[in-house]
């Protein structure tokens, strides 16, 4: 069945006809040919979809399309403010986080969802205290919270001090 | 260094970096084919071995939407010549579980994937054969092995050397079926206009597709154009032509459409190969100061019924340590399996978790230091081909990583440290991958203002070639990093060979190197230096192999020291450190080489540690097929990877003197957790992965 639907993409409003079966996944990428968000499973076990709905990321291979509303849809693409790249793109680039490239985009906004998580306190499965007010990302923090990532060029060692120096720059780690 | 002094070297960051964060750089799925594209959805047999009885479309067929439903009744013939998997829909037999048994192309994937359940499909099926062991009666000795190993190689008297020995070691050692799994699913895209074929496409090397294409849909080389800039990670398993870029392009010329095939990622554990399962008898003989006698390396691995591969996995036993008698053999079982492919380091990978885990037992029984006793082994030439090394610096790596881990003054027994819940262990492998090269073409054009574009076919897989590539031609044609534009990963570029053999950057950079050199001599020669208002364009190529592969070995080298801690209760393995020293020649770029090195030990771990494809022998297919349930490496289980090479070259292995770092990596790594697993707890454990409950077997 096709509806009529409203998505907010990266700043812009895009309306356009979708199966209900339509996963936000397939909407960016067949509909709109948003392929920032990657593909990489669709079934919510590799992360490199991850896109940021009103902020917080989700695997968008496992969000329908129709469920969207109004939230606004933020794709790695869409962090960089027209030609200028986000903090965490100039890291990434920089410590060399990634090799072929095609998980990157959802680190990349899985690494904003880390951060935006740990400024408003959010603990993770290794933080110790969980009523601090902020969580700081320590290495094993960043680690932890960007394990939902899978990376098979395995540049692991490389995505935690990307994530780290854009960390210390924004107050969320000494 | 001759040829290169500037870039090359350097920690240049990738050219293609911003692109790839942003998620702007177009892989295949994602090239604009100019017209509305369609999309094509696999109906795959459910039974390992037999024969379709029963197959009707009609319900597919009459869905809104759906443009066409292919099966072995109705889809074009291919032409002879194709082999393995690639004769798609072609026989109503059925030779694996996952073989393509009809298609379905639709107006959009989820129309295309809704019908894939209405097609309606029986079979005459016989029970599946897909148990792999030594002692079936219909293992066979291969022709060759992969890349023209010989089967076997013999010299001296083994077993006569063997009864002699002083120390010896006699341990079976197993790997299992493991998969690539690059994260970008492998994707094809085929636009036909008239009778010329465009496939966008997810490869390691656009020529190698190209010829397969050709074979099947009887056009000349010239009308196939395969588009592949920006590829999503391979390790072996787009290295050649699957199923997936046949059946695109019969599709589109079916329907006459753009259409599209992404395969799913469960579909990837059928359709684009994976790693033979193997089982290894290693058998060691020293004297009493550990000087091995004798080296024994059997192996027993599997190929599909329709297809041989034979993977290598015995070649470093070959080169990797002195002993005047040396016996490798290796056997197959063709099995009911989907046909097994490249996967990093195909033979060495596991190859050497067996060697190097012997190599571990039998320090053990000396008493000896794992690190002292391979020193003690250093062979001063290639101990099968008696000829000279081109270069060799394992033992300075094995000292300089054992000097940077803090190996000094290791106690030798096992499961004797504990840190709280925590035993810990530390252990060591030596690693080894051969120096190649092949053949390559490329084109070098210079402008009257000064730019140049330098043309190969060459492909970046995630390695950097995008980067390093431009580095070298700079350099070599004198001039700075923004002068020079760099096309690569199309068909209609200059002939290069594939990513693959950790050869590309030894091909293609030295192509290069040549052309460069031409092109500076023509302008030499005939314009006094001056490049003339309307350019020059020069063709140049690198034939082969280097002439010194005849007379000297060539091989990277390396040694990985790692840390292991299993918890006591759970038996949780993690690994908080290691430390990896390489002796891999020039390195180009000190950044992107970084990564690839680390990568391929990363993946070491993950062998180690997670990875199985567990096939269920009552039903014959892979049970953990797909990413949840198959396990990789993910962000907390990587540690701090210390990765370092010697400053060294190998100018008998190319002009640049590298020796590629694609494989070297992930060899011998899985054997070196496997040792400190044995230095923490006191198991040895023969059959990867080293799973929790492995701690907890009957001792
Ligand atoms: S594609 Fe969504 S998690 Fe893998
Ligand atoms: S960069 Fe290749 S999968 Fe992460």
């Amino acid at each position: 069945m096709d509806t009529q639907i409203t998505l907010r993409v990266d700043g812009a409003a895009h309306p356009l006809t979708v199966d209900t079966r339509t996963t936000l996944l397939d909407a960016l990428r067949e509909r709109l040919r948003n392929t920032s968000p990657k593909k990489g499973c669709d079934h919510g076990q590799c992360g490199a979809c991850t896109v940021l709905l009103d902020g917080r990321r989700v695997n968008s291979c496992l969000v329908l399309a129709v469920t969207v509303g109004d939230a606004e849809v933020t794709t790695s693409d869409g962090l960089a403010e027209g030609d200028r790249p986000h903090a965490l793109h100039r890291s990434f680039v920089e410590h060399d986080a990634f090799q072929c490239g095609y998980c990157t985009p959802g680190q990349v906004c899985s690494a904003a969802g880390v951060l935006a998580e740990a400024r408003a306190g959010w603990p993770s499965a290794v933080t110790d205290d969980l009523h601090a007010a902020d969580a700081e990302l320590t290495d094993e923090e960043i680690r932890e919270r960007m394990s939902g990532n899978l990376c098979r060029c395995a540049a692991y060692a490389n995505i935690v001090p990307a994530v780290a120096a854009v960390a210390e720059a924004e107050g969320v780690r000494r | 260094m001759t040829t290169i002094d500037r870039l090359v070297g350097a920690g240049i960051d990738r050219i293609d970096g911003p692109a790839k964060v942003r998620g702007t750089a177009p892989y295949a799925f994602e090239q604009d084919p100019g017209e509305p594209i369609t999309h094509l959805a696999l109906v795959q047999s459910t039974v390992n071995r037999g024969r379709i009885s029963r197959l009707d479309p009609s319900r597919a067929e009459a869905m809104p939407g759906v443009l066409a439903v292919l099966t072995p009744a109705n889809a074009p013939r291919l032409g002879g010549g194709l082999t393995s998997d690639l004769p798609v829909l072609q026989s109503l037999d059925v030779h694996y579980q996952g073989q393509v048994v009809a298609a379905v192309v639709a107006e959009t994937s989820e129309i295309a994937k809704a019908a894939v359940g209405a097609v309606v499909v029986e079979y005459a099926a016989e029970p599946p054969d897909v148990a792999l062991r030594t002692d079936r009666p219909d293992l066979y000795a291969p022709d060759k092995l992969m890349a023209g190993f010989e089967t076997d190689s013999v010299i001296g008297d083994v077993d006569g050397a063997l009864a002699a020995a002083a120390v010896t070691v006699d341990a079976t050692y197993e790997t299992p079926t493991q998969h690539n799994n690059p994260i970008e699913m492998h994707t094809s895209m085929a636009r036909w206009e008239g009778d010329s074929l465009t496939l966008w496409d997810a490869n390691q090397g656009p020529h190698s597709i190209v010829k397969d294409l050709v074979t099947g849909f009887g056009v000349d080389a010239g009308q196939v154009r395969v588009i592949s800039p920006y590829v999503g990670g391979a390790f072996g398993s787009k290295a050649f032509t699957h199923p997936n870029q046949m059946l695109a392009a019969m599709a589109a010329r079916v329907v006459g459409r753009t259409v599209v095939l992404e395969l799913t990622r469960q579909q990837m554990f059928s359709l684009v190969g994976h790693r033979t399962p193997t089982i290894q008898r290693l058998r060691l003989g020293a004297d009493p100061e550990g000087r091995l006698t004798a080296i024994s390396h059997e192996v027993v691995e599997h190929t599909s019924r329709i297809s041989e591969f034979a993977e290598q996995t015995a070649t470093p036993t070959r080169v990797l340590y002195a002993a005047p008698h040396r016996r490798t053999t290796h056997r197959l079982a063709r099995l009911d399996v989907p046909p097994p492919t490249i996967m990093r380091a195909p033979g060495e990978t596991p190859g050497m978790f067996a060697l190097e885990s012997a190599m571990d037992e039998l320090a053990v029984a000396l008493g000896l230091d794992p690190v002292e006793l391979r020193i003690r082994n250093e062979p001063d030439r290639d101990p099968e081909r008696d000829v000279p090394w081109s270069t060799r610096h394992l033992v300075e790596c094995l000292r300089t990583g054992a000097e940077r881990f803090g190996w000094a003054g290791r106690d030798l027994r096992p499961g004797i440290r504990t840190d709280g819940r925590w035993l810990v262990g530390t252990g060591v492998a030596s690693a080894t991958y051969p120096t190649r090269r092949r053949k390559a073409q490329c084109r070098i054009s210079v402008d009257g203002a000064g730019r140049y574009t330098v043309e190969i076919d060459g492909s970046d897989i995630g390695t950097g070639a995008w980067t390093v590539l431009s580095q070298i031609a700079a350099d070599a044609l004198r001039t700075d990093l923004g002068s020079v534009e760099l096309r690569i990963g199309d068909s209609r570029l200059p002939f290069a060979g594939g990513a693959g053999g950790s050869t590309g950057l030894a091909s293609w950079g030295t192509a290069i190197v040549f052309t460069a050199r031409d092109l500076r001599t023509r302008l030499e020669e005939q314009y006094g230096g001056q490049v003339p208002a309307d350019g020059v364009t020069v063709d140049g190529e690198l034939p082969g192999e280097s002439p010194a592969a005849k007379t000297h070995s060539m091989h990277a080298y390396g040694a990985h020291f790692v840390e292991v801690r299993v918890d006591r209760d759970t038996g949780e393995v993690r690994v908080p450190r290691a430390t990896s020293v390489y002796d891999a020649g020039t390195i180009v770029n000190a950044k992107t080489a970084r990564s690839q090195l680390l990568g391929g030990f990363c993946m070491g771990v993950s062998m180690a540690l997670h990875e199985e494809s567990v096939t269920d022998e009552r039903y014959g297919h892979y049970v953990n097929h797909d990413l949840a349930e198959y396990h990789v490496a993910t962000n907390a289980d990587i540690g701090d990877i210390d990765i370092s090479w010697l400053d060294v070259d190998d100018q008998l292995a190319n002009p640049i003197g590298l020796k590629g770092i694609g494989e070297i990596g992930i060899t011998g790594a899985a054997a070196a957790v496997a040792n400190a697993y044995w230095h923490a707890t006191g198991l040895r454990i023969r059959d990867l992965p080293i799973t929790p409950d492995k701690y907890f077997r009957p001792r």
